[in-house]
């Protein structure tokens, strides 16, 4: 074929994109194509094809959708955390004249992945998917606003997970570090496909992450039950809808941002660059707008989980609702006040300086409030320790440290002499892992024999637990000693040898943390065959007290057979003491909403669409955009999205249920 | 203040034997006042902390459910007074150490000339301040001393007790310059100058580095930091301009293309208009300066006829580099005037500083002599032999 | 939404209801494109804000005074409110059920938009071929995506129309369908504002800077 030919189908990739010599590489994708053939090749030997496409792809189910988003962060945990391990152990070996194992161009890759798949493809996804199970279940919802929409964000999010997947194998990710600023990201310093990727992965993401942000805070706000005032709604679900509007009010700015680097990038405009009167800092300040706020989206669910748990597990009322309630809106504001403490060190003057330090504490009066209320919801309480709880305690003790080395940061003079160093990387990592981290999995643990009607395993949740803990500080503590000494962030190589025992004992803490990891798959299998063992026929194991517990576990496909009514902030506790009676007749057919295929396809054109950006091949994308706009087009010339559940199915269902509650007895 | 801090460095202390906490034990006096303000803002906050992570031990211990002793109150869930307390607490805290940032920030800000030398003793306004152009380059630090016209490659010195003050500019992507012994940092980025005004007060050598990544050479862009006394720095200079070499414009360019771990270089003079090229983005010839350009701009730029004014670019610092979609790639030219003919820019023509005689007032109103020649070259320039 | 259990007769605190209330469908629809209008709003409000800090910085080229048309760009923005007019009258002929009427409102609607891409167009065609490219300096390039970021909604908010008359035609005005034109209304509405916003801070006030 001739080269002009070839260009113009394959673009600017070529055999040399594929990194053959790259020893790691190669030997992951093996293990990759072994692992994704044996899996293909399991599903169509016990012909689940049309299963997973009718019962899961194609879902409109809430409850799946949230399943889905759960795997997606798990899946993409591994990954992340292979990065993770990597970056440990590069920096424990290359000492004293040694270059470690990974060169420059692959180590850089490597920390910038890490970053962008734990933060979009990690902790976002565990996020999500918790607030898509549980929140329509806390407000005594069929399901959320759009279910369409819901299912096509989740395909994006995938979408997106699969660009940043691609970037192992095909090409290189970026090598800019996780908000990849101009002039560095720009063409003229990272002309290879690596922030292509970046960019296209983060801008699929993010549509399905802003679309799936406007549908949930219309099913809050509009979907609640009867009886549930904006006062009643479990905290959880306030912390989802002021997450919600964090969404929906920046994540427009990530894909402007976004959409301006890759102007500069594609097209030669002058945005962020250095000359032609670009301003590199406009950068730096947008992407900071969005990332401010990023944090406490990713960290006010977490919140919600932690006030769930620690008033069920305490047997109590949740102590200073309305604080509660207030400090999470007020956190909900101040976020978007805070943003330029991220580069207090870029030259502002001053009184600027000061005004967001300033702001920034400010933040932590509510957070500190959230952290007293959780305390005196102990107090007076009976604790019992299941694994939520156990996380929910490490929680407290670990967030206070790292919120107090946040408060620290935001002082600018301290600043200065700690900002882009190792205490940085500590600090966040501390609040990240310690809150997010902790409160995923919290609500893992939680809500799992709600999702799948058995718990989880105990021993292996504890070995987990301990590993994850003490991994944990293991691993970041010696970070913040490095800090002190002035080791700044996403170094390669080291020439001073007393430093390299904390390297050490840092890698040691990740694998732990690995263990770990090991441990709670170890715990998703162990509980699986030990199933029947672990189940729970009630639907509430842990005599909780929000509405989710009130029907069975797992759910039917329409959540509740009747529509709530709610009189306390605690709706099921307050049912539960007043002697509610499950009823058990006058069933009636129940309109749901009917499962289409567009979604998927809608994110894989699009998913398309953004390979052809990345790799120049014009026709791939032209073509995906057409395909995208027919499809989508065509999708709304379906005007029959909904079907009705016979009466007699919701009687067969909640009549099984009678018999096992009956069973139980 | 002291007092505090050295309690607080108590516990500190016996943990920290034996390292290097450079951080905590700096030697120049701007980073011995962060590091203060490092732990006092630690002390305050563990105020709180501590009881907290206290409290949350103790409820968890006594409040565990095989403790049938401890009250069990399911119902109680509000507290006016409690309410005061978590809310007031962390609000008092946070009063004193905004107050404290307040000051510390506007006290500590890199762009004001310091008062002291040290907690005992106030700057001599009489002797000058140390001037360094700082470059932070693809993958290296270029140092400038233009009080000496010496500049060097990734190594500083300066002597002890006298204030520095620091002009820091990049030539390609951001960095951060940062010498943790000497003072915080802050960041070195192309076509804009950050300063920094710090001291050091104890000889001795420090590291130096850059603490914004910034591409494949990063690891390797550090420099030592030299504080010596006042013979130790003349001898060091002279070093430097013994060392012979010259700095210009073409040995900039040369300079200024990426290569990593570069060993230290000195040059005994050094085109005294260099840093301001560098900082303008028009070391090359013929570019415009950043500061011509934005003085155009400020006048509403220049017309249509600024759509002609540029030529191809060959030379982007990594090669040359359009973007896919985009035009070829090309830069603004600068303008060309008898100061600086065609292939020279007009950045090293400084103001006057004294603006009288061009406005003309209070000069004589020349007499109106019209010229014998052809009314054709009335208004053009004599040809300048560009 | 009633509570409809045996009301008060036994004193019992009512837990569910009954009777099935499904939402109607479409219940959210118009909370949740509000919502989407305000996110993209924000994304509007960033590209003024780009404007905002890059729109003096010329790099020694053509600044607003010496490329924009104020009379073309008058035209052009009479071109969008009218449109939003006629957008008006469909709606009100939509309500009293008239689908002729409507259509035609509809497709007058649609004429102007195209008219204001079309001018729109040619003002682009204009300052490109006269060298004022987006590359040229920082200025142009937050010109040119603020103004075509606007233009290229306003082509969708056709695409839309299109799918619109299509389906108004083939399945007349029914619940869904109002929805779907209550929608575009405000989606085009929508853009009207921005353009309101883009003419005085874009093209007036570049004028007079």
């Amino acid at each position: 074929m001739s080269p002009d030919l070839l260009k113009f189908i394959f673009g600017r990739l070529g055999i040399d994109s594929l990194p053959f010599h790259e020893p790691i590489l190669v030997g992951t994708f093996v293990m990759v194509a072994l692992g994704g053939v044996t899996l293909l090749a399991g599903l169509t030997y016990f012909r689940l094809w049309g299963y997973l496409w009718r019962e899961w792809f194609t879902t409109v189910d809430h409850k799946r959708i949230g399943i889905m988003y759960m795997i997606l962060g798990i899946v993409m945990l591994l990954r992340g955390f292979a990065d993770a391990l990597m970056m440990r152990a590069q920096q424990a070996l290359a000492f004293n004249g040694s270059e470690g194992f990974l060169p420059a161009h692959h180590y850089d890759q490597v920390f910038t992945a890490h970053g962008v798949i734990m933060i979009f493809f990690v902790a976002m996804p565990l996020v999500t998917g918790l607030m898509n199970y549980v929140v329509p279940l806390q407000i005594g919802a069929r399901d959320v606003s759009f279910p369409f929409l819901n299912n096509f964000s989740f395909w994006m999010t995938v979408g997106g997970a699969v660009l940043v997947m691609a970037s192992l194998f095909i090409g290189e990710f970026a090598r800019t570090g996780w908000l990849a600023y101009p002039p560095l990201s720009n063409i003229g310093y990272s002309p290879d496909v690596g922030v292509d990727y970046y960019i296209w992965a983060l801008q699929v993401a993010g549509v399905g992450t802003t679309l799936s942000g406007i549908n949930l805070i219309c099913t809050i706000v509009k979907l609640r039950c009867p009886g549930m005032t904006m006062m009643r709604m479990p905290v959880f679900t306030w912390t989802s809808l002021c997450t919600n509007i964090l969404i929906v009010a920046s994540f427009p700015v990530l894909t402007v941002v976004l959409a301006l680097l890759s102007l500069d990038r594609y097209v030669g405009t002058n945005f962020f660059t250095n000359d032609f009167g670009g301003s590199p800092m406009m950068y730096v300040n947008l992407i900071w707008i969005w990332g401010h706020p990023e944090v406490y989206i990713l960290v006010l669910p977490a919140f919600g989980i932690f006030s769930e748990v620690t008033s069920t597990f305490s047997g109590k009322r949740l102590f200073g609702y309305t604080s509660m309630v207030y400090a999470t809106v007020v956190i909900t504001i101040l976020s978007y006040l805070v943003w330029l403490h991220h580069f207090f060190t870029m030259g502002s003057g001053a009184s600027v300086n000061s005004f967001f330090g300033i702001t920034t504490m400010i933040i932590s009066i509510p957070t500190g409030a959230k952290m007293f209320n959780w305390l005196f919801t102990m107090y007076r309480g009976r604790i019992r320790y299941e694994l939520p709880m156990m996380w929910t305690i490490a929680f407290m003790l670990t967030f206070v440290i790292g919120g107090m080395t946040g408060v620290l940061l935001a002082v600018p003079p301290a600043d200065f002499v700690l900002h882009n160093s190792l205490f940085l990387i500590a600090h966040f990592h501390n609040v990240i892992i310690g809150g997010v981290v902790f409160g995923a999995f919290a609500g893992i643990n939680y809500w799992f024999p709600k999702a799948f009607g058995f718990k989880l395993d105990p021993f292996w949740g504890k070995m987990s637990f301990w590993f994850w803990v003490t991994g944990f500080y293991m691993a970041f503590m010696p970070l913040y000693v490095l800090g002190l000494m002035g080791v700044t962030r996403r170094l390669r190589v080291f020439d001073d040898p007393s430093l390299q025992i904390w390297f050490v004992i840092a890698a040691i803490g990740a694998g732990l943390v690995f263990l770990g990891i090991l441990s709670m798959l170890m715990q998703f299998a162990v509980s699986f065959l030990k199933r029947e063992q672990l189940k729970d026929v009630t639907g509430d194991p842990w005599d909780a007290r929000t509405l989710e517990w009130a029907t069975s576990s797992p759910p039917p496909d329409y959540n509740f057979a009747f529509t709530p009514v709610v009189h306390d902030n605690d709706a099921w506790w307050d049912m539960k003491k007043r002697g509610y009676q499950r009823p058990l007749m006058g069933f009636k057919s129940i309109h749901m909403p009917r499962s289409t295929g567009t979604g998927i396809i809608l994110a894989g054109f699009a998913t398309a669409m953004g390979f052809g950006l990345i790799w120049y091949m014009w026709w791939l994308a032209a073509l995906s955009f057409v395909a995208m706009l027919a499809v989508g087009i065509g999708h709304t010339f379906n005007y029959h999205r909904d079907f009705d559940i016979p009466a007699d199915d919701v009687i067969r269902t909640e009549d099984s249920r009678t018999k096992l509650l009956a069973g139980a007895k | 203040m002291s007092r505090l801090k050295i309690l607080a460095l108590l516990p500190l202390a016996a943990a920290l034997s034996g390292c290097n906490y450079i951080v905590l034990a700096p030697a120049g006096d701007i980073a011995a006042q962060q590091r203060d303000l490092v732990i006092i803002s630690t002390v305050l906050m563990l105020l709180i902390v501590v009881p907290v992570m206290a409290l949350t031990v103790l409820f968890a211990w006594r409040y565990r459910q095989s403790n049938t002793s401890a009250r069990y109150e399911p119902d109680w869930d509000h507290s006016t007074k409690l309410e005061l307390v978590i809310w007031s607490a962390p609000l008092l805290i946070i009063v004193c150490l905004g107050a404290l940032t307040w000051m510390g920030t506007h006290l500590l800000d890199p762009y004001r000339n310091i008062g002291r030398i040290h907690a005992e003793r106030a700057v001599d306004q009489s002797k000058a301040p140390l001037d360094v152009d700082v470059v932070a380059l693809d993958w290296k630090w270029l140092f400038i001393y233009p009080d000496y016209g010496i500049a060097t490659v990734n190594e500083l010195a300066a002597p002890v007790d006298r204030p520095i003050n620091f002009h820091i500019t990049a030539s390609s992507v951001m960095n951060s310059f940062y010498i943790p012994a000497l003072a915080g940092q802050i960041y070195a980025m192309p076509g804009m100058e950050t300063s920094l005004h710090a001291v050091i007060n104890h000889a001795g050598t420090y590291r130096g580095f850059s603490a914004n990544y910034s591409g494949a050479g990063f690891s390797g862009m550090h420099f030592n930091f030299h504080g010596l006394d006042d013979k130790g720095f003349d001898a060091w200079v002279a070093q430097a301009k013994s060392a012979g070499g010259s700095l210009g414009r073409a040995e900039y360019l040369q300079l200024e293309k990426p290569s990593e771990n570069e060993p230290v270089r000195r040059w005994g003079t050094v085109d005294a208009d260099l840093y301001r090229l560098i900082l303008n983005m028009c070391v090359e010839t013929g570019k415009m300066c950043q500061s011509e350009m934005m003085a155009i701009d400020a006048k509403g730029g220049n017309g249509h006829e600024g759509l002609n004014n540029t030529l191809p670019l060959s030379y982007d610092k990594y090669a040359r580099r359009g973007t896919v979609l985009g035009p070829e790639p090309v830069f603004v030219a600068g303008t060309c005037t008898p100061e600086a003919p065609q292939g020279q820019t007009t950045a090293s023509i400084k103001a006057p500083l004294d603006t009288a005689p061009l406005t003309g007032a209070g000069l004589k109103r020349p007499t109106f002599a019209p010229l014998k020649s052809s009314s054709f070259f009335i208004g053009q320039r004599p040809k300048s032999d560009s | 939404m009633t509570v409809a259990v045996n009301p008060a007769q036994t004193g019992e605190p009512v837990f569910y209801l009954a009777d099935e209330h499904p939402h109607p469908e479409g219940y959210s629809t118009s909370l949740g494109f509000w919502i989407y209008l305000m996110s993209d709003c924000l994304i509007f409000a960033m590209l003024f804000a780009a404007f905002g800090v890059l729109g003096a910085n010329y790099a020694a080229g053509p600044a607003p005074k010496d490329l924009f048309d104020l009379n073309l760009v008058a035209v052009n923005t009479s071109m969008l409110l009218l449109s939003s007019i006629t957008y008006g009258f469909a709606m009100l002929t939509m309500q009293q059920n008239k689908i002729a009427q409507t259509q035609m409102w509809l497709l007058i609607t649609g004429l102007f938009g195209a008219a204001f891409i079309g001018i729109e167009l040619t003002e682009f065609a204009h300052m490109i071929h006269e060298g004022a490219t987006p590359q040229r300096s920082a200025f142009l390039s937050a010109f040119f995506t603020l103004v075509g970021t606007h233009g290229l909604h306003v082509s969708c908010g056709l695409i839309w129309l299109v799918t619109l008359m299509v389906q108004v035609w083939r399945f007349g005005l029914i619940e869904a369908n109002r929805r779907r034109l209550m929608c575009l209304s405000m989606f085009w509405h929508f853009l009207d504002v921005v353009w309101i916003g883009v003419f005085t801070f874009v093209y007036l006030l570049g004028v007079l800077r």
